[in-house]
């Protein structure tokens, strides 16, 4: 699998997600500059977290409208695999490459811990690695992650299988203690309608050292190489 | 010399008064410069010699620490302090406090203390890799203390978080006497290769000097002189001198410089922070004997009509200055403009020894530079030494009749309760290093690509420093030695944060040269030199001072991170062991303050010897795989170790009281005595341990076992551990919802 990570001014967990395609591929991807003319051939792009070009309007609204993102929408309308991880995922929203949106966190504060994930389907490139139902333990670090649709679109997501992941307890349940963020509908990630695009707020490229804490973001990684190789 | 274009008023008195110069302070400078200095000459000296810059008052004080080691590399007197951590890295600390700004603007001030703290490192060349603080606020019950503490919470996390590196740990005191003047320290580490260490000494007359970063507004003019004053009751009328932070331009600024690092271009190299352009064009031209020329309309502004004085003594953030090589000019240039700063040539270095500023074609200062450091005053201020407590016998003190309800009231209380509110307003996890996360002893962050990790912590008990300054100062230090010890790290060095009232008041100046000395003693003893710091003195409000407050912040190495101990209890059926020895002690305690609402009696000893000898000990065990868990005991003593111990881990212990604790069980459970640990380990291994303690002369023994949902003492006394975590936990939420 030969994957591309997008880097824009301000994004800081470029790094992170660059040592966990590096350990789950056994390469590392290319690192693509937001003014780089060319985005690479490659199997998978990974949009990062971080604060691109500061967040000052609105998380993720300028980078979805930078010229590397064109390309990254013109790749993705080629069925091209994309992943978009916290600021990632905003920018992809913004993008309209997935639908929604993310908005402050409830209780208006930055929140970082770990917090249990239950996978909504085992049936994309992105999840294969893990069981429909089973609940993950990964962290979020986020201040606008709250995410909102109407509820037509909520339902239809629900319908054709676009959530990804929800925020649950240790025993798979959702409800608000187990939210971190005001999510509706305990929402923590969602596909595009070919599920080849995946946006999500938690990490899951901080769970995979057993050292650092949880090892279960590593089923994500495993699953896209399975799938994309 | 020439007239500027905006005439400057005639030097006055009132206005030599005003930039908080003295009379003698004013003649010294009339003697060096031979003439009036015009009004940009006497705001360039006002703030090269304000406490803050120029250490007038702690200065002698300051020399008398121990900064030596074989691990050193660098020590005080540069942007941060260097030490070797082997295999040819470096870590590179300081720790800064942004005091009076963050009581007048609590979210700008601390975001631009830890935006200042971070620049102060990579400065250096290396790559922050994590952040820690430092925090006092007022009482609990004072008005102000919830808007300042979500506000400076959320400041430290609006920067840090932004940057993209972690905060992974610090302390956080409440008392009344910061309620005028709460305490923001901020520690950054950063990460180098040992042979790319960049310095601020210029070099080359002729040489380029380049201005980089944001663009130079009004902002925080004189804030350097501002932290050199104490505060009155119109203290808000200073906002105007609180810069304003841009942790993006900062991120772009840091990679900026770590991508000019990389080649082969920089001579010297200054952030410009207190005092801006000022201090850093004196200091690096200072530090290399020469002279700089200076021309002010090319620096970047952003706001119109700036005189030559706002442009010298702006604290506009994000902003650095450099030297360059001649040749490698265009590359520079090329990176700066490839991450979207300004990048100005705006000077060169001569050989004049004369800092000349023009400004459209005419002169509107020169000063020689050497004056500007070496004529600095340097006061030997009076002091009184702070009169001794009469000692405080536990068994006069009331015993409690329930000592685990005590306990609950104990990890209740504002000082002991869990900082988890806090902490998870702050990205601890970015960079994917951090190894052990906020609320153990110390914070670990791995060395990516290795296996090693950097230990790190702040601590200081001011309570125990106003009862004794020396004892206080000694065990600051011994305490942030034993929270790296903790975790299995090998203590470095550390960096000093030393905030105080007004020094002109000779009790003040008793407490900072009490604490001077503790320390002194403390790091010779533990061979945990000082290789950076900061002094913030004027920490009062209507002549009230805060609690002598110095704050240490210590770096240790651990070879082999996957060794490192944590303080959670693991599983059920393991020996608990006490390592180290007391004999009780309740005065000063916390015990003392939140259970009989008295605040008397002396802070524990401090056997440095004990210290050293039990630390070695206990790193030993931990290195040899020996122990499973293990914790510092400090505020609150052993009980309330043991409590953090179980909660952390949801699993209780059982505890039997030794004989020698009948007289007084309250003095065993909650006393402060210094120099101990608990730790747990394989039931069959405890024997092992002790007979290993007894060869090492280090007093132990086995105190309990883990296991159960309950915390029982052989009093027949139980509760659960599940009601002390509810309890420890939802304090610091309920209170800052009362908003």
């Amino acid at each position: 699998m030969k994957s591309a990570v997008i880097v824009f001014p301000g994004s800081n967990r470029d790094n992170d997600v660059r040592l966990a395609l590096a350990d789950a591929t056994g390469r590392d991807p290319t690192m693509v500059w937001h003014r780089d003319a060319t985005l690479p051939e490659v199997d998978l792009i990974v949009v990062p977290g971080g604060f691109s070009y500061g967040d000052y309007l609105r998380c993720g609204a300028i980078a979805a409208h930078s010229p590397v993102l064109r390309e990254v929408a013109e790749r993705a309308r080629r069925g091209v695999a994309v992943l978009g991880i916290c600021n990632g995922f905003q920018i992809l929203t913004e993008a309209g490459l997935l639908p929604g949106v993310l908005l402050r966190n409830a209780n208006l504060k930055f929140v970082c811990r770990e917090v249990g994930l239950r996978v909504e389907t085992s049936q994309s490139l992105f999840t294969a690695g893990y069981a429909t139902g089973q609940v993950l333990r990964i962290p979020v670090a986020h201040h606008d992650g709250n995410y909102f649709a109407d509820d037509d679109t909520l339902d239809r997501l629900e319908e054709r299988g676009q959530i990804a992941f929800r925020y649950c307890n240790a025993d798979g349940v959702f409800g608000s203690e187990a939210n971190p963020n005001g999510s509706a509908r305990n929402i923590a990630g969602v596909f595009n309608e070919t599920k080849t695009v995946l946006g999500l707020m938690p990490h899951p490229e901080n769970a995979v050292d057993g050292l650092l804490g949880s090892t279960d973001g590593r089923g994500l990684f495993a699953g896209m190489v399975e799938a994309l190789s | 010399m020439t007239e500027s274009m905006n005439p400057e008023p005639a030097i006055t008195p009132a206005i030599v008064a005003e930039h908080g110069l003295t009379p003698e302070e004013y003649d010294r400078l009339l003697a060096f410069l031979g003439r009036a200095p015009n009004l940009t000459e006497l705001g360039i000296v006002s703030v090269m010699w304000s406490e803050h810059c120029s250490y007038k008052s702690s200065r002698r004080w300051l020399k008398t620490l121990p900064t030596q080691g074989r691990q050193v590399i660098q020590g005080p007197g540069e942007n941060a302090g260097v030490i070797d951590i082997g295999d040819g890295q470096a870590a590179v600390f300081k720790m800064e406090s942004h005091n009076h700004p963050s009581f007048i603007e609590p979210y700008q001030g601390a975001a631009t203390g830890v935006g200042g703290i971070m620049r102060d490192v990579f400065t250096m060349g290396a790559r922050p890799i994590a952040n820690l603080n430092a925090l006092r606020f007022g009482s609990p019950e004072d008005a102000k203390t919830r808007h300042l503490l979500a506000g400076v919470v959320a400041g430290i996390g609006g920067y840090g978080n932004c940057m993209g590196v972690p905060t992974v740990g610090g302390e956080v005191n409440f008392d009344p006497s910061y309620n005028g003047n709460i305490l923001v320290n901020a520690m950054t580490v950063g990460l180098a290769d040992r042979d790319r260490i960049f310095y601020s000494a210029a070099a080359g007359v002729g040489n380029p000097v380049i201005y980089v970063g944001a663009k130079t507004g009004r902002d925080g003019i004189h804030g350097a002189t501002m932290a050199s004053a104490a505060f009155t009751d119109d203290a808000e009328e200073k906002r105007p001198t609180v810069q304003v932070g841009d942790p993006f331009t900062e991120k772009l600024l840091l990679e900026a410089c770590l991508e000019l690092m990389a080649t082969d271009a920089i001579v010297a190299i200054q952030d410009m922070g207190a005092a801006g352009l000022t201090s850093s064009s004196v200091e690096m031209s200072s530090k290399g004997d020469l002279g700089i020329e200076l021309a002010l309309d090319r620096v970047p502004v952003r706001e119109t009509g700036m005189t030559p004085y706002e442009i010298m003594l702006s604290e506009s953030q994000e902003r650095m200055l450099m030297v360059l090589k001649p040749e490698a000019m265009e590359t520079a240039r090329a990176i700066f403009v490839k991450w979207e700063l300004d990048f100005a040539e705006i000077g060169r270095l001569t050989d004049s020894g004369r800092l000349v500023l023009t400004m459209n074609g005419g002169t509107v200062a020169d000063l020689p530079v050497q004056p500007l450091v070496d004529e600095a005053p340097n006061y030997d201020r009076p002091w009184q030494p702070t009169p001794a407590r009469a000692p405080l016998d536990a068994a006069s003190i009331p015993a409690p009749a329930d000592p685990l309800a005590t306990l609950a009231r104990l990890i209740g209380c504002p000082d002991l309760v869990s900082r988890r509110w806090i902490w998870e307003q702050y990205d601890h996890l970015v960079m994917a290093n951090t190894v052990q996360r906020p609320g153990g002893d110390a914070a670990v962050v791995r060395i990516e690509g290795t296996r090693k990790g950097l230990a790190l912590t702040t601590d200081c008990t001011p309570r125990y420093c106003a009862a004794d300054p020396k004892r206080g100062g000694a065990q600051a230090v011994a305490e942030a030695w034993r929270n790296l010890t903790a975790v299995g790290a090998r203590p470095l060095a550390l960096t000093d944060n030393m905030n105080f009232g007004n020094p002109e008041r000779p009790e003040i100046m008793g407490q900072f040269v009490g604490c001077i000395e503790g320390m002194r003693e403390a790091c010779l003893a533990l061979e945990f030199p000082v290789v950076s710091g900061n002094v913030s003195l004027y920490n009062e409000t209507n002549g009230t001072g805060i609690l002598p407050t110095p704050v240490i912040g210590g770096v240790g190495l651990l070879a082999d991170v996957s060794k490192m101990a944590s303080l959670a209890f693991k599983t059920a059926g393991q020996a608990i062991l006490l390592i180290g020895a007391g004999d009780g002690h309740l005065g000063c305690s916390l015990y003392l303050r939140e259970i009989e609402g008295r605040e008397d009696g002396p802070p524990p000893a401090v056997d440095l010897a004990a210290e050293r000898r039990n630390g070695d000990f206990v790193r030993r065990l931990i290195e040899g795989g020996h122990v499973t868990t293990c914790h510092d005991l400090s505020d609150g003593g052993l009980l309330v170790a043991l409590a953090e111990m179980a909660m952390a881990g949801g699993i209780g212990a059982e505890i039997a009281l030794p004989e020698e604790a009948a007289a007084a069980p309250h003095g065993w459970l909650f006393g402060e005595d210094q120099a101990r640990y608990l730790v747990t380990a394989e039931a069959d291994a405890a024997a092992e341990i002790l007979r290993m303690a007894k060869a090492a002369r280090v007093p132990a023994s086995t105190i309990g076992s883990t296991g159960g949902g309950t915390l029982t003492l052989s009093t027949g006394h139980t509760i659960s551990v599940a009601t002390l975590k509810k309890t420890h936990e939802e304090w610091l939420p309920a209170y800052m919802r009362e908003a």
